[in-house]
């Protein structure tokens, strides 16, 4: 297809499910009724750490309308999303870990009654100490949450050392060192997570869940783990959700739950959760302090890098080993970084568990890098954008960490920001109270290893043509919004010359659909879009090599477009898309092929390798512009320009989409959106409601200009690059910076709220630092560091001393 | 669930419509449960987040906070009464046409809330779009191209042959 004329590919499309989406058609998990369906709810606990001495579940049991009861005692097998963290049970086994942790669950023909038996059963708790911040969990190995971990309430710690980091310091001209605090958000997907759950009694003994899920295929395994059910006697249908943005890619009790119940009174069972519960599913993001020492030479360059990070994970492991590696993975993609030191460790706390929100665990640490460059850049005279712009990682190369960058546009994303938002007329020169700032960024387009470990593909399609000239694809990929569903038919349409509407697309179905991994690490474009072109390439070949009999002509000359199949020196000469697929159905049967895409292997070869890699990085660059009001504190972002690499549009309106989303959600994490707790020592949620969550509306939501940059990547289909997260992660640092630039006072500590900017514009008033941000970073039990010579030094991407490849146990996600 | 059930009757997307329920239900309940119109949806059942928006006599009103009796003999639309004789309403036409419609969860009362605005406003300013809709919350699409939905409607709803602008769906080049 190289070099060929796009017809599909690159325009602005529709997106295949508009048209359900605005009529209301669309069917939600919660929007599926079935006969006879029960109605389940959830017990939680009100403590924040407590043994669990007894259930009695009596009472519940005889109230009418109830059908079934359980408890931790019905689900005993744990489990997680990662191998590594199988710390979950689907109701409290012998402990509570945070207050919502769900303790039990009814089923009843309503949902009143099933609330009311909720009162009926009877908990006796002991309540043991709780530990709510991740310092504390530092300070206090005992007790321990859980009895696995690196550490007493220390989860993961992590110590890799990419070359020797003094060195660079010796040889810097500058050396810098700086706190940051990144408070925790969470995704507030509008829908409430829900699930409905079926049994078809033996000998089908068959168990179907509808689910809210972002990853059906880790529901399946986690069900049938649960369960003790061959996996082929379940199947996993996730419905299109509501928003995701990283809040429905676990396995939750609550599926868990309705498949149990549905077994167990043979009944359908459907389970809505309230938006307080929404609140404790949580798996947002990591509360992360940072502490981050940079050397750097006079001109910019940076010599050596030391970054720590310190992450609060809540209850469970969740994807938090995968986060934690995360906070230390991409600070080498956008400038080089020729020696890197990365310290990263997670603590357990009795909070909800923190887990995989949008950017997964690299927002935090771009925040501090680009807010720390900021102050280099001052430091050194040298404009931040100038700065950047001179120290780019050049693409096709390895950094020190050994991620293979591809395409790399982040230059072309600067100069667009700066050009487009008068950034040379405006930084340091607006008056008081005016500002703008500049950060940058990049994000991964997959990751290159799957969450448990195995050498099949990341995602599978497969492809039928219909006689008629209708085409279904079938692949496992999950709709959420971002219209992965829709990627389907571009891409295939554009290789089999038809039209996407002509496409139906049936997806995220264990029983219909080959495996993907899932809508997680903006993977789908670039993975499932893969396996459809080769699907279709295949699908296209076989067509081709029977039309060109037909017409006699070499297979060559076939040109698929506009629904027809034709001779390229001759357009006139050919056949309509349909006759191809009947004459190729006459000759050979039925037409179908089969697609499937796996990441190229990565260059890392080191314990904690598996985290960073993908087939390529999407970039973007950020200018905000703030108004802050000195007597107030507030700030006020009146635009944001970004231009975003996104290798190449296959929908250009979606993508603009995305970026807007994207921005939009970075605002609310940057001015206001945070998961406090209060009271019984901090762990419990202050405000689990829409209103009291402050999240950005019409009235907050800044102007976007938006500018594409297309620098097509040979990983992705047609070049295509992510776009789902990527956009998000410079917007909390150019609000940071453009405030510094307004009122001359850093918040190193997101979101930067009001109070924060008054407390650092007080201090600076009195002739103090004129900051707002953490001043210490805790003393942690680091193991014995991991080193890895970097490629320069003749590095192979192991770790010295390393003896086999890394152990299977430890590849993740 | 003890309570005997009652019935109303009430417009329900420009049909005469009998309902019996649970007196206590809310009217979000009624249309989604006893109606089957689940186009209607929820985020919070608290009044929070609009999702649950739909028109009463023609202004919006969140549906989790109306109850079910409180309807009799009125007037209600929700989005399934948007589309009429097999074409959608502009404001859907628009909303599909630029992806105003992402995760399209809080979609319907977006549509519904925009069509009140347009009824009373032909020509809103985005500032006047923005009030109208500040009541509603969206997580995935900043809400931007809603703004230029809602404008690009009403633009066509004016008669003007309107298309989505080349920066809205490409970027700034
Ligand atoms: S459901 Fe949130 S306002 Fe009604
Ligand atoms: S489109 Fe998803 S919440 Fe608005």
């Amino acid at each position: 297809m190289a070099g060929a004329k796009l017809r599909v590919v690159g325009k602005a499309h529709r997106k295949l499910d508009a048209t359900a989406k605005v009529t209301g058609v669309t069917k939600f998990a919660d929007d599926l009724f079935l006969p006879r369906m029960l109605y389940s709810k959830l017990l939680r606990s009100p403590h924040a750490h407590a043994r669990i001495v007894s259930v009695d579940t009596t009472k519940a049991l005889a109230l009418g309308g109830v059908k079934a009861v359980l408890t931790g005692k019905d689900l005993p097998i744990p489990f997680g999303i990662l191998p590594v963290s199988q710390d979950e049970h689907a109701l409290a086994h012998d402990k509570v870990r945070f207050v919502g942790d769900p303790v039990a669950a009814v089923a009843a023909v309503s949902e009143e009654i099933a609330t009311e038996a909720l009162d009926l059963i009877a908990v006796t708790y002991e309540p043991l100490k709780a530990i709510s911040s991740a310092e504390e969990a530092v300070a206090h190995p005992e007790p321990r949450i859980h009895d696995y971990g690196d550490y007493g309430n220390l989860h993961k710690l992590i110590d890799l050392e990419f070359g020797d980091v003094e060195e660079g310091f010796a040889e810097a001209d500058l050396v810098r060192e700086d706190l940051f605090f990144f408070e925790g958000s969470t995704h507030l997907p509008m829908e409430q997570h829900a699930a409905l759950a079926d049994w078809a009694p033996p000998p089908d003994g068959k168990v179907t869940l509808w689910s809210a899920t972002q990853t059906p295929h880790y529901v399946h395994r986690a069900l049938a783990k649960v369960l003790e059910l061959p996996p082929a006697k379940i199947r996993v249908i996730a419905t299109p959700n509501g928003g995701g943005f990283g809040g429905k890619s676990d396995p939750f009790s609550h599926e868990i739950v309705v498949a149990k119940l549905a077994i167990l009174t043979g009944r359908p069972v459907k389970i809505t959760l309230t938006r307080e519960e929404v609140f404790y599913c949580h798996r947002g993001r990591h509360p992360t302090l940072m502490w981050v020492k940079t050397g750097v030479k006079r001109n910019g360059a940076i010599t050596g890098m030391h970054f720590k990070s310190l992450l609060d994970g809540g209850g469970y492991g969740s994807y938090g080993v995968a986060s934690t590696y995360y906070t230390g993975a991409l600070q080498t993609v956008t400038y080089p970084v020729p020696r890197y030191k990365f310290q990263g460790a997670r603590a357990f706390t009795n909070k909800p568990p923190c887990g995989p929100k949008r950017g997964h665990g690299t927002p935090q640490p771009r925040y501090a890098l680009e807010v720390h460059l900021d102050k280099i850049a001052e430091q050194l005279s040298i404009d931040p954008a100038e700065l950047r712009l001179q120290h780019l990682v050049p693409p096709n190369s390895l950094t020190a960490n050994y991620l293979r960058i591809g395409s790399m546009g982040l230059g072309a994303c600067i100069r667009k920001v700066v050009e487009g938002s008068g950034w040379k007329q405006k930084f340091r020169k607006l008056p008081l109270g005016q500002g703008v700032g500049l950060a940058c960024s990049s994000y991964i387009s997959g990751a290159g290893l799957p969450i448990y470990w195995n050498n099949m593909p990341h995602s599978g399609v497969q492809l039928k043509c219909d006689r008629g000239g209708g085409v279904t694809v079938f692949c496992g990929s999950t709709e959420i919004g971002q219209g992965s569903d829709s990627i389907l038919a571009y891409i295939v349409a554009e290789v089999l010359g038809i039209d996407p509407f002509d496409i139906a697309v049936v997806t995220a179905d264990t029983d219909l659909t080959p495996v993907d991994l899932g809508s997680y690490s903006s993977r789908v474009t670039l993975m499932s879009g893969n396996a459809a072109l080769q699907a279709a390439e295949r699908a296209r070949e076989i067509l081709a090599s029977h039309a060109a009999r037909k017409l006699e002509i070499p297979v060559e000359r076939v040109v698929f477009a506009d629904r027809r199949v034709f001779d390229a020196e001759d357009p006139e000469r050919g056949l309509a898309f349909a006759a191809a697929v009947q004459l190729a159905e006459a000759a050979q049967g039925t037409v179908g092929t089969v697609g499937s895409y796996t990441p190229p292997q990565s260059a890392g070869r080191y314990r904690g390798a598996g985290v960073g890699p993908s087939p390529a990085y999407s970039y973007t660059a950020a200018v905000a512009e703030v108004d802050v009001d000195q007597e107030t504190g507030i700030v006020i972002v009146p635009r944001i320009w970004i231009a975003h690499d996104v290798g190449r549009s296959i929908n250009a309106a979606a993508v603009m989409g995305q970026v807007e989303g994207s921005v939009y959600m970075g605002l609310g994490e940057a001015l206001m959106e945070e998961m406090a707790y209060r009271g019984n020592r901090n762990t419990v949620h202050k405000f689990p409601s829409l209103l009291e969550y402050k999240s950005p509306t019409t009235l907050e939501m800044c102007d976007v200009v938006t500018y594409l940059i297309e620098d097509p990547d040979p990983s992705g289909p047609f070049g295509a690059k992510e776009v789902g997260q990527g956009p998000l992660l410079p917007v909390m640092p150019a609000v940071a910076n453009a405030v510094y630039d307004a009122v001359g006072v850093r918040v190193d500590e997101i979101p930067v709220t009001p109070e924060k900017v008054l407390k650092a514009l007080k201090r600076k008033a009195k002739g103090e630092e004129p900051r707002f941000g953490p001043s210490t970073f805790p003393d942690i039990p680091w193991p014995e560091p991991t080193r890895v010579p970097p490629p320069w030094e003749g590095g192979d991407g192991k770790a010295i001393g390393q003896k086999a490849t890394v152990a299977t146990g430890e590849r993740r996600h | 669930m003890t309570d005997p059930k009652v019935t109303i009757a009430f417009e329900l997307n420009g049909e005469l419509t009998e309902v019996a329920f649970a007196p206590h239900k809310t009217l979000l309940e009624v249309l989604r449960e006893d109606c089957g119109l689940t186009g209607t949806k929820h985020g919070c059942e608290l009044g929070e987040c609009g999702t649950c928006a739909v028109l009463l006599d023609d202004q919006p009103v969140l549906s989790c906070l109306a109850l079910g009796l409180a309807c009799s003999g009125r007037r209600v639309k929700t989005v399934e009464g948007m589309a009429a004789g097999g074409r959608l309403h502009p404001l859907q036409e628009a909303f599909a046409e630029l992806g105003a419609a992402q995760c399209g969860y809080c979609t319907p009362a977006f549509l519904l809330t925009a069509e009140a605005l347009l009824a009373g406003n032909r020509t809103p300013t985005r500032d006047e779009i923005k009030q109208a809709l500040a009541g509603n919350l969206c997580r995935c699409t900043g809400y931007i191209k809603i703004y230029e939905a809602v404008e690009l409607a009403a633009a066509r709803m004016r008669g003007e042959a309107a298309a989505p602008a080349d920066e809205s769906v490409y970027g700034r080049r």
